[in-house]
Order: structure tokens, then sequence, then C-alpha cells
């Protein structure tokens, strides 16, 4: 039986009239890779605040490695790292500079931070910057050395909240690659991401949380379970009728019709979707069909079934939040 | 010992970052300078009146060493979530604020003795109750940091901290009898003058260099001691009210 890194028994905090966290409960395995998807300000990050002793609850409890934490918050932080959403090091140290400290910050001695430190630069690529200000680093690196800094004292549970959001993507690839290893070596991931295919590749189980409500928690292969044998396809079309989902179902009983607001109809069924009756029926109907294409049912499909909220417009605001700041 | 070492990091990488810059080291020169140059150019009496100048000059040196940087930084630091990673730190939370603040405390401290320094080659400080004088420049500098941190807890933004130390510097040097006695200030402002730690602090200056001074040592060192232990519990307070939410 594997015993639990993180235990987490209905969680509670509200800030001023807005409820962050409606009791929530979660266990996470020790070595496990824990994604937690959401929104924004589905609660996220408030729930790695309460659980890292950065905030505190108003209801619940709190086991980090076998630590109780419900009243004492900071009494389990020797055991974990965090990288947070943005980087929190400081500007006018170098890389090597930043490393060091974190690394005192955990008792660690002159040597010993300095080896660890020049490990991890060698490590995630960055030892040519080592002498260089963090202020001077592009975001892919500033996210790796964040990262690094999180890892410095060797934590038994790592905290990443949105990792590879606002990096380019061969350095979000080249994080998500260090991320697999961290777990490999045996460290706990709790991961929190807006990114669903992110969290399909790397969780090894998550939990879909939406306005402060965990709504579905389970493998990453159970989650997919039910979409095994189902065939989706998304018509892209403007001009119809508003009953034009009616007159399809009506028209193509074995299928499945979702229409979206954005124009797009998806259609699930059990077998291959043959797509040139439903264009020309659509066409009758007097929409201009724009695209048709056949979608891998992923784990986007799961999360919009179980949330109700498009993945698209759910990064679309995720990305224009990153760039106002 | 790794609580210490995480201390001594904070510490030197404060002292390093922020106090030993080469616009603060100046600062610390040229500030009590131009102060003890103002007050000795205005009292018109000569070099003669230099010791009952140098406790008010190293007072001032010290409150706007303290506040000043203190104040500014964690008000910095807090803005740019640096002082997140802090928080995050498995160090106790006294321990931590007590590193954040012994930078300011250091650097206040080292502030004190530049006008001494410049004093010892004017006039003869051989009479000065060195005794009284350390201990008395040191909680000065504790009760100025702690005030610095009280401030910077209490704002949001780093301009702010400087405005809202300004709220308190000010009446503090006017009303704490460094350069007017608090016997001469209206009966109505004193009880205000016992409520700043200057005050106190200033008393034993007077003492140590010129051998007169209003109250009892005792009482001096231990309300400079309250005000330490006072303003450095609700600054804690306030900052796990108000930064842990």
């Amino acid at each position: 039986m594997i015993s639990n890194a993180i235990a987490v028994e209905g969680l509670k905090k509200r800030f001023d009239d807005v409820q962050a966290l409606s009791g929530i409960s979660f266990n996470v395995g020790k070595g496990e890779l824990f994604g937690f998807l959401g929104p924004n300000g589905a609660g996220k990050t408030t729930t790695i605040n309460v659980l890292t002793g950065l905030a505190r609850a108003d209801a619940g409890t709190v086991v980090i490695g076998g630590i109780d934490c419900t009243h004492k918050p900071r009494a389990a932080q020797h055991l974990v790292g965090i990288v947070p959403d943005e980087s929190n090091l400081y500007p006018e140290l170098t890389g090597f500079g930043n490393l060091c400290f974190c690394a005192a910050l955990y008792g660690m001695s002159i040597k010993e931070r300095k080896q660890r430190a020049q490990r991890l630069l060698a490590d995630f690529g960055l030892s040519k910057a080592a002498d260089r200000k963090f202020a001077t680093y592009s975001k892919g690196m500033k996210r790796k050395l964040t990262v690094a800094a999180g890892i410095i004292h060797r934590p038994r549970i790592l905290f990443l909240d949105e990792p590879t959001t606002g990096i380019d993507v061969a350095s979000a690839r080249g994080l998500r690659r260090l991320i697999a290893e961290l777990n490999r070596e045996g460290i706990t991931i709790f991961l929190t991401t807006h990114y669903i295919e992110e969290a399909e590749r790397l969780c090894d189980r998550i939990a879909f949380i939406v306005s402060g409500r965990i709504v579905k928690t389970d493998s990453v292969a159970h989650l997919l379970q039910p979409l095994k044998g189902r065939h989706i396809l998304e018509i892209t079309f403007s001009g119809a009728r508003a009953s034009i989902k009616q007159e399809l179902s009506r028209e193509f009983p074995g299928l499945d019709f979702e229409l979206s607001k954005h124009g797009i109809i998806r259609v699930e069924a059990g077998e291959e979707i043959r797509v040139g009756p439903l264009v020309r029926f659509l066409e009758e109907q007097d929409a201009e069909v724009a695209e048709a294409r056949k979608v891998r049912p992923s784990l986007e499909e799961v999360f919009i079934k179980v949330t109700g909220i498009e993945a698209e417009a759910m990064r679309a605001e995720k990305e224009k939040k990153g760039k106002g700041r | 010992m790794r609580r210490w070492r995480a201390f001594f990091a904070i510490l030197a990488k404060d002292m390093r970052t922020y106090y030993l810059k080469p616009p603060n080291i100046s600062w610390g020169i040229v500030f009590p300078l131009a102060w003890t140059a103002m007050f000795f150019l205005r009292s018109g009496s000569g070099l003669g009146s230099v010791p009952s100048l140098l406790p008010g000059v190293v007072s001032v040196a010290i409150l706007f060493g303290t506040t000043s940087m203190l104040a500014v930084t964690v008000t910095f630091e807090k803005k740019n979530r640096s002082f997140q990673r802090l928080l995050l730190a498995p160090i106790p939370f006294e321990l931590l604020m007590l590193a954040k603040t012994g930078g300011a405390i250091l650097f206040g401290t080292a502030n004190a003795f530049v006008p001494v320094i410049i004093a010892g080659f004017i006039v003869d400080l051989s009479g000065v109750v060195w005794i009284a004088f350390v201990p008395a420049v040191i909680l000065i500098a504790m009760s100025s940091a702690f005030l610095g941190l009280f401030i910077a807890v209490a704002v949001s933004e780093v301009f702010e901290a400087q405005t809202f130390s300004n709220f308190f510097r000010f009446p503090m040097i006017f009303l704490c009898g460094l350069f007017f006695p608090i016997t001469k200030l209206p009966v109505f402002i004193r009880p205000l003058s016992y409520a700043f730690p200057l005050t106190y602090g200033a008393d034993v200056l007077h003492g140590a260099v010129q051998g007169e001074h209003e109250l009892p040592y005792l009482l001096d060192f231990g309300a400079l001691a309250a005000f330490c232990i006072v303003l450095f519990a609700a600054s804690l307070w306030n900052i796990r009210r108000k930064w842990i939410l």
C-alpha cells in the first residue's frame, strides 16, 4: 500500500466574500506525480499556499510527510520545495548566488551549498549563465532556476505552481522532461496547471478543481477509460439556424452533438463518424462549413465533460492574464 | 546550527545587497556629517558645542540609517515576492525577522560612530561614559530598526514606506529632547515625547557625553528594551496577520 505524502481533508478558505476553497479533500501518495487542474481562480494557488504555510486554512486538516500541519502550517517546510507561479528569486543575485542563498536558508554548509548549486546549474543547462544576474535571464532560464532553487535542499515533496506558463515551447518541453526526471528520482510532485495536455502527459493522478471544489479525482488511465473506442469530430461552421443541434440529432440519431458558442459542433460516437453526410446536411441547412476535423479523445474531453469548462477558453484566459502582468 | 546558517545567510545577503552598496555607505557618512555641520554652524558657539550636539547627531544618524533602509528593503522584497522565499524557509519566524532587521541594526550602529569618530578629532572625548554610550547606541539602533520593520509591514508600496517613516521620524527628532530639552517643550506635548523610544536613548547619550540626564539609566534602558520588544512583537503579529493570509 502506498502511504500518503500529502493528506488533505475538508480544507476551506475564504477571502472576504470569495470562498476560495470549499472543503476540498485529496491524498497524494509517496512518489506520485499529482496534477491539480483547473481554470484561473479555481483555487489551485490558494491550495498550494495553504499546504506550504503561506496561507491559513479556515477549516480542515493538512498532513504533509506525516506531520500534522493543521495548526502549525510551517511545521513541514523542511520537507517541501516550492516553485511558485511567479519567480521569487532575487534579481540582484547571480544564478549561482541565488541557489547558494536558497541552500543556506535550509541550513546547508557552505561547501555543500556550492557543490549542490554547481550540480544543479549543470543539470539544468545553466552553467554558462551561473555568474549572470538573475534579472538578465530569459523567462525559460528563470523558470529553470526557480525549479532548481525549489529542489536545492533535496525535498521529499515538490509543489510546482503552473511551471510552464509564459515560457516558450522548447523551454516548456525541457522543463516537463526535468519534472518527469525528478519524479523518477522519487520526489513526490504536486503540480498545478491549466495545460490539460501537460497534466495528461506528466501526471499519475489528476484532480479537477473548479470554483474551489474538486469535481473529480482519478488516475489518468481511469479518466480516459470512458473515452476508449469513442470517436470525436469537430465541425466549424457559420450561418446555421439556432435549432441546428436538434435537427442534426433528428437526422443522425446514433451520434451525440454538442454545440459551442464559437460556432463549433462536436460530434461523438462509439463508431467511426462519416464526415461527408454531416457536412452535406449542414450545407443543406444553409450553414457554411469552414473545417471538419477528427479529434483524438484526450483528457481535454474528460475535463470538458466533467467541469463544463472549455479548455480553449481556460487557456486563453490564462494567457491573457500572463500578458497583462 | 542549521537555523543559524540561515540567519547569517540572510544577514550577509542583506548587508551585501543593500547596506554595503556605495550610495548607502556614502549616505551613512554624508548624512551625519551634514547634520553635524548644520547644528555646529547653527549653534555658533564654536568647538565647545560639539559634545552637546553629539548625542543628537548620533541619534539622528541611527534613526535615519535604520528606518530608511529597512522599511524600503522589506517593502521592496514583499512587492517582488522574494520575501515569500524567506517565509517558506524552515526557520522560526522570529529568527527570520531578526536576521532581516540585523542588517539595519548593524548599519545604524556603524552610522552612529561616524560622528563620534569625527568628533574625536575635534574635541576630547575621554570623559564619555562608553559603558552607557555603546549599549544605548545599540538599543537605539534596535528600536529604530524594529520601528522600520513596523512601518514596512504597515504599508504595501515603497513610496508609502518613506512617507510613513517621516510621519514618525520628524516629530521624534524634535520632540525627544535631542536638540531642545523636553523641559522646555509645552506641557501638553511632553507626554508625546515620552511615547518615543528615542527620548530614552537620547537621555542616555546626553548623560554619557555631558553627564546630564533627566531619567535614571535603568529606566532609560528598560524603556528602550520595552520598545524593542513591543515593536518587534507588533511587527511579527502584523506580518502573520497581513502576509500569511
